[in-house]
């Protein structure tokens, strides 16, 4: 139906000033589980680096000299790298919250309220965030 | 104008003579509607020029496309100045623009009370009903387009052939083979039972829901909200019997049935009835899982 028939500016014109909650929800959860499923494999990336870090010594170790603990405290003191973690935050956050949200839409539950949870996991994801800054920031500067 | 043409035919199978005359005659005709044709059109010009000095009018932007018609192929937007009454819908707009200023203007409309469903448009970024979409209630200039995801044949009027179609594939009316004893006993409903299904049944096939589902955009074997909101009128209703729920089970939770459904509330939020739909499909999809899932 879509595709028979392009209709250019009407068709994509200025359409996401009308969205409603659920559609914006919809977008984030996507948006939020494409960026944990990106983050997953970063993760598995950076930590598979540091397998060398398991043939080191324990003296190497308690040091803080070894392959694992290098990369780790590297990453860690670049701010980039500190400002990411608060994003991966907030998209965990939201991504849960939201989660929980389907899961209660599915049951049937709070159908005519499903707007105000999703504002309510937006401010939830928020203020979150804002508190767990100082946790993620100290120190890198 | 109709009633005219076998007039002419007789006229010149007549005689000869009398064709030359005739023609003259048409040719008279023809002039003086070309001028009446000439006349209106000032008219009509000189009337949109005043409406659109007025205050007391409002702008409406109508989308229009006719593939039949060079120069009107590309769509395009035209802009028509509306004197403001009291009570407006965007349909009585529409109406004015098409009886005084382009009767091009093609559109559907029937019964302009929210009951036929023909007039589902996209109006300020939204699927409305347009007979029962009040102007004082949006913003101007108001823009009036086609139903997005439905190819447009001209104008507002878009092709609502898969709709239909969706629609039909899940058998929308009542079947059972669970006769109540007597010949002339009534199939009678409990009332909790019609509560049920009441809201399901308000449906009026405008395809409002169906244009705002990004899933229906995107698949176009979806059943869509409007069919599987019919699905579940006939589902629910009790007195269809245990075989026919199964049957309808059988359509609903196919792959491209009620699965599909993300939980938008797109077309919650643009139905002109308030049909609660997603939670329509919600429940179905619970009771396809409950169908199918056996502990025992």
């Amino acid at each position: 139906m879509s595709q028979s028939y392009n209709r250019g500016l009407i068709e994509d014109f200025s359409r996401w000033r009308e969205f409603e909650a659920g559609m914006w929800a919809w977008i984030f959860h996507k948006f939020t589980g494409w960026v944990l499923i990106g983050y997953l494999f970063t993760h598995i990336a950076v930590l598979s680096t540091g397998i060398p870090a398991a043939g080191a010594s324990e003296a190497a170790i308690m040091a803080g000299e070894d392959v694992y603990t290098q990369t780790i405290v590297s990453l860690e003191s670049l701010l980039l790298v500190r400002l990411l973690e608060v994003g991966l935050l907030a998209v965990a956050v939201f991504h849960m919250l939201n989660g929980t949200r389907l899961l209660l839409v599915d049951l049937g539950v709070g159908l005519e309220s499903q707007n105000k949870s999703f504002y309510a996991s937006l401010i939830l994801t928020g203020a979150i965030t804002v508190a767990s800054v100082p946790t993620f920031i100290a120190g890198a500067f | 104008m109709s009633t005219q043409i076998p007039k002419q035919t007789e006229e010149s199978s007549e005689t000869d003579a009398e064709t030359d005359v005739a023609s003259r005659g048409d040719e008279r005709r023809t002039e003086k509607r070309r001028r009446a044709a000439e006349e209106q059109a000032r008219r009509q010009a000189e009337e949109a020029e005043k409406a659109a000095a007025d205050d007391d009018t409002i702008e409406l932007k109508v989308f229009r496309y006719d593939p039949e018609v060079e120069g009107k192929q590309d769509p395009r937007f035209d802009t028509f100045h509306v004197p403001f009454t009291k009570g407006m819908t965007v349909l009585d707009a529409l109406m004015y623009s098409r009886d005084n200023y382009d009767s091009s203007l093609t559109f559907r409309h029937s019964c302009r009370q929210a009951v036929c469903g023909s007039d589902a448009m996209f109006v300020n970024g939204g699927q409305k009903l347009a007979c029962k979409t009040q102007i004082v209630e949006l913003e101007e200039p108001i823009r009036v387009e086609p139903l997005p995801h439905a190819e447009v044949r001209k104008d507002l009027v878009v092709d609502m052939e898969h709709f239909y179609d969706q629609m039909e594939a899940v058998e929308p009316y009542f079947q059972t083979n669970e006769y109540p004893d007597g010949e002339l006993e009534e199939q009678r409903q409990t009332r909790e039972n019609r509560e049920k299904v009441k809201m399901s049944t308000r449906c009026i096939w405008c395809g409002a829901c169906m244009s705002s589902c990004n899933i229906a955009a995107g698949d176009n074997e979806y059943l869509g909200p409007a069919a599987i909101n019919k699905a579940y009128r006939f589902a629910m209703d009790e007195r269809e019997g245990e075989d026919i729920k199964q049957k309808r089970l059988e359509i609903i939770e196919q792959e491209h049935g009620v699965w599909r459904c993300q939980t938008q509330f797109s077309c919650t939020e643009v139905c002109p009835k308030d049909i609660p739909l997603t939670e329509h499909i919600q429940e179905l999809k619970r009771e396809a899982v409950k169908n199918n899932l056996k502990f025992w």
